[in-house]
């Protein structure tokens, strides 16, 4: 470029300060592990906690019902419920995920994965329709009450709390004509139950396990190489090293643990991962994709962020928000379907009471924020962990129902009550 | 693609101007805002717009900029007429305008904000090594090295810096022309000399610069020119050189200054 970057400045023009030169310091440094861990300390003490109150809230809520229930808790057959629990709440809260990241809240999402269910339950039931086809259309009924949603939110302009609040009654309505008053339809289709109550081969388990872990080291290490190559900003090897290393072995360990024998009699076996959780990997593995990797999930973040100026930079915004909202319901119509089969059947109040609370619980605690533009896919993934281990934790120490709910709530609030401190530490940060 | 290949020359008062505006006039409804309103930007100057609250500067930079068009006049870009209806529309001709709310998204870091709404992709993933060797491509071009790294979020940064990732937005697409509506305004005053160094470098660039200020002092010691609007209507286009602090500020308050300006 030669004289053409030349930057003097005519002389009658000079102002009196110069820039500090520090050219790009933070990047052209080699970064070593101790300057890496000194970053990451200084964003968590400005309000950038990311995953760490989750991971406190599993190792505690662990330590404590194992205190407890040390005979129960973990004994092998739980530690298989508590996965198959997780499942429903960890779909819903990763759709959730796409709409708390724009800064609304879908109220409507846990009944509309009842609706779905309803509707996958009678097109194999009443229509005896193949289990492909039933749950393409309750994923198609998501979609369009998705759409609907994100139009009256985005066009129309109502508030999403309200519009969310008006289909969360009327699909209660909607499940109630579905189902007729106070029945349930079973659903016993063999694909659809296998989902929540029947496993994995156990060597299917550990070769899925080991892929996983094998296919994150490897995406790792080559993002790092490339972009050491071209002198770009990231984490020492070290860090990378040691981020696949917790990876693999949460994967590895997990498979383990699921893969020893825990039925109560000595005549059976029962082993292996259920089938649902694989199903949540792959939905893991494309959100994180389309959130962090591709534009339309890079537009979301900025719409969440500051929706003038992605509108300014000539961002569809109100393209992105329906489409945020129909992911939403299509994750929860999925989250439906596992519930069904969790249960074996669809009643008149599935997808009803705590279920949306759980979701949005479990998507706060992971990390994400209420106020938008904050949060991730794996979010849903840990929070629906800690919220399945307090409702099953809760569950054996037969804690009353009233008290079931007074603690959710106060889990919810403390949660919300993190994510807006934390966002003030934030703010407070940005001198 | 750099800011490189068409900067650096030093470039004359004779050049031909590349933002021309003759007569140009605009109305919302009964209020008419813009009488016959003239502005010329030339290459490597800054031109400075300056006039009172509601003397119609706004107007014409978002007429400038696409947000609304002109009711009538001509609006010339490299001796062209043009017609930009949209923001879009003014970008592809390589004019863009940095409002002074700057519209950058704080949850994303610079390179994300300086490629927001344009991002570069392999397929369907997005290729951030070449969006962040071009962002830190441009801001080294535009001597910036304040930020520390191109990856801090936009929260972390200081008025100051942002505004600079604002500016080095503006000027990453080969723009020609670029607006800044009071990119001082609300800076402290070593980060003012650090924008203001800035734009005087943008416009040494070969870029032709328009800054909208309140501040004399700022006017005096970055532009080239000055415009003066007065109520709807050019009072004065003249070299910073031949005037004073004081006429300035006349031309300004009462749209004339000994024979300067509009007629009594």
């Amino acid at each position: 470029m030669g004289d053409a970057m030349s930057t003097d400045i005519p002389t009658s023009k000079e102002p009196g300060v110069k820039l500090a030169d520090s050219d790009f310091a933070a990047d052209r440094r080699d970064l070593d592990v101790r300057s890496a861990v000194g970053d990451y300390w200084l964003r968590v003490r400005s309000g950038d906690l990311g995953a760490i109150p989750a991971i406190l809230g599993l190792a505690g809520l662990v330590v404590l019902f194992t205190a407890l229930r040390p005979e129960t808790f973990l004994s092998k057959g739980n530690i298989a419920n508590l996965c198959t629990q997780a499942l429903p709440v960890t779909i819903l809260a990763m759709g959730l995920v796409f709409v708390l990241l724009l800064g609304e809240i879908d109220l409507s999402a846990g009944v509309t994965s009842g609706v779905c269910a309803a509707v996958m339950a009678k097109l194999i039931v009443d229509s005896g329709q193949p289990w492909y086809v039933a749950v393409l259309a309750a994923v198609a009924i998501g979609i369009v009450v998705g759409a609907v949603l994100g139009w009256l939110v985005s066009v129309v302009r109502i508030p999403s709390f309200v519009v969310s609040l008006a289909f969360f009654l009327g699909l209660q309505g909607v499940t109630l004509r579905l189902i007729g008053e106070g029945g349930t339809v079973p659903v016993h289709d063999d694909v659809i139950v296998a989902l929540a109550n029947k496993n994995m081969p156990i060597w299917l388990g550990w070769a899925a396990a080991v892929v996983c872990a094998l296919g994150y080291g490897l995406s790792q290490f080559l993002r790092w190489q490339r972009k050491r190559s071209r002198g770009l900003t990231g984490s020492p090897v070290e860090l990378v090293a040691a981020r696949v290393a917790v990876v693999a072995v949460v994967l590895l360990a997990g498979t383990y643990l699921l893969s020893r024998d825990r039925a109560p009699s000595p005549l059976v076996t029962l082993a292996g991962i259920p089938w649902g959780v694989p199903l949540v990997a792959v939905l893991l593995i494309i959100c994180t994709f389309v959130l962090g990797r591709t534009s339309f999930g890079r537009h979301i973040y900025a719409v969440g962020g500051n929706a003038e100026a992605a509108r300014r930079a000539g961002i569809n915004v109100t393209r992105i928000k329906v489409s945020a909202f129909m992911i939403s319901s299509a994750l929860a119509a999925i989250s439906g379907v596992v519930a069904a089969s969790r249960l074996n059947s669809v009643a008149t109040d599935s997808g009803g009471g705590n279920t949306l609370l759980y979701a949005v619980g479990a998507a706060v605690i992971g990390g994400t924020s209420l106020f938008g533009g904050r949060g991730r896919a794996r979010d849903a993934v840990l929070g629906g962990l800690v919220i399945a281990i307090i409702d099953n934790g809760l569950g054996l120490l037969g804690t009353k129902a009233y008290l079931n709910f007074l603690i959710t709530g106060i889990v919810l609030l403390l949660a919300a009550s993190i994510d807006a401190t934390a966002r003030r530490r934030r703010s407070a940060a940005g001198r | 693609m750099s800011l490189g290949t068409s900067f650096g020359r030093s470039v004359g008062a004779s050049a031909r101007p590349v933002l021309d505006l003759r007569g140009v006039d605009k109305s919302f409804g009964p209020v008419q805002v813009l009488h016959g309103v003239d502005l010329t930007a030339y290459p490597g100057e800054v031109t400075a717009l300056v006039g009172d609250n509601g003397a119609g500067k706004t107007t014409l930079v978002k007429g400038i900029g696409g947000v609304h068009t002109f009711d009538s006049g001509e609006y010339l870009f490299e001796g062209r007429p043009v017609r930009p209806r949209t923001p879009r529309d003014a970008a592809g001709l390589g004019i863009e305008v940095v409002h002074q709310d700057l519209a950058l998204c704080e949850n994303l870091d610079i390179v994300e904000n300086m490629f927001l709404g344009r991002e570069r992709s392999n397929g369907i993933a997005l290729d951030e090594a070449a969006m962040e060797e071009a962002a830190r491509r441009t801001l080294t071009g535009l001597s910036v090295r304040s930020v520390g790294s191109v990856r801090r979020r936009v929260s972390e940064l200081s008025g100051g810096q942002r505004q600079t990732v604002a500016i080095a937005r503006a000027v990453l697409w080969d723009s020609r022309v670029v607006v800044l509506d009071e990119p001082a305004a609300a800076l402290g005053v070593a980060q003012t000399q650090q924008v203001l160094e800035l734009v005087r470098r943008l416009a040494d660039k070969g870029l032709a610069v328009v800054l909208i200020s309140h501040n004399m002092n700022d006017v005096f010691a970055v532009s080239d020119r000055i415009v003066a609007l007065y109520l709807g209507r050019t009072a004065a286009q003249v070299r910073t050189a031949d005037v004073t602090h004081r006429q300035v500020v006349e031309l300004i308050t009462s749209g004339r200054t000994g024979d300067l300006g509009l007629p009594a």
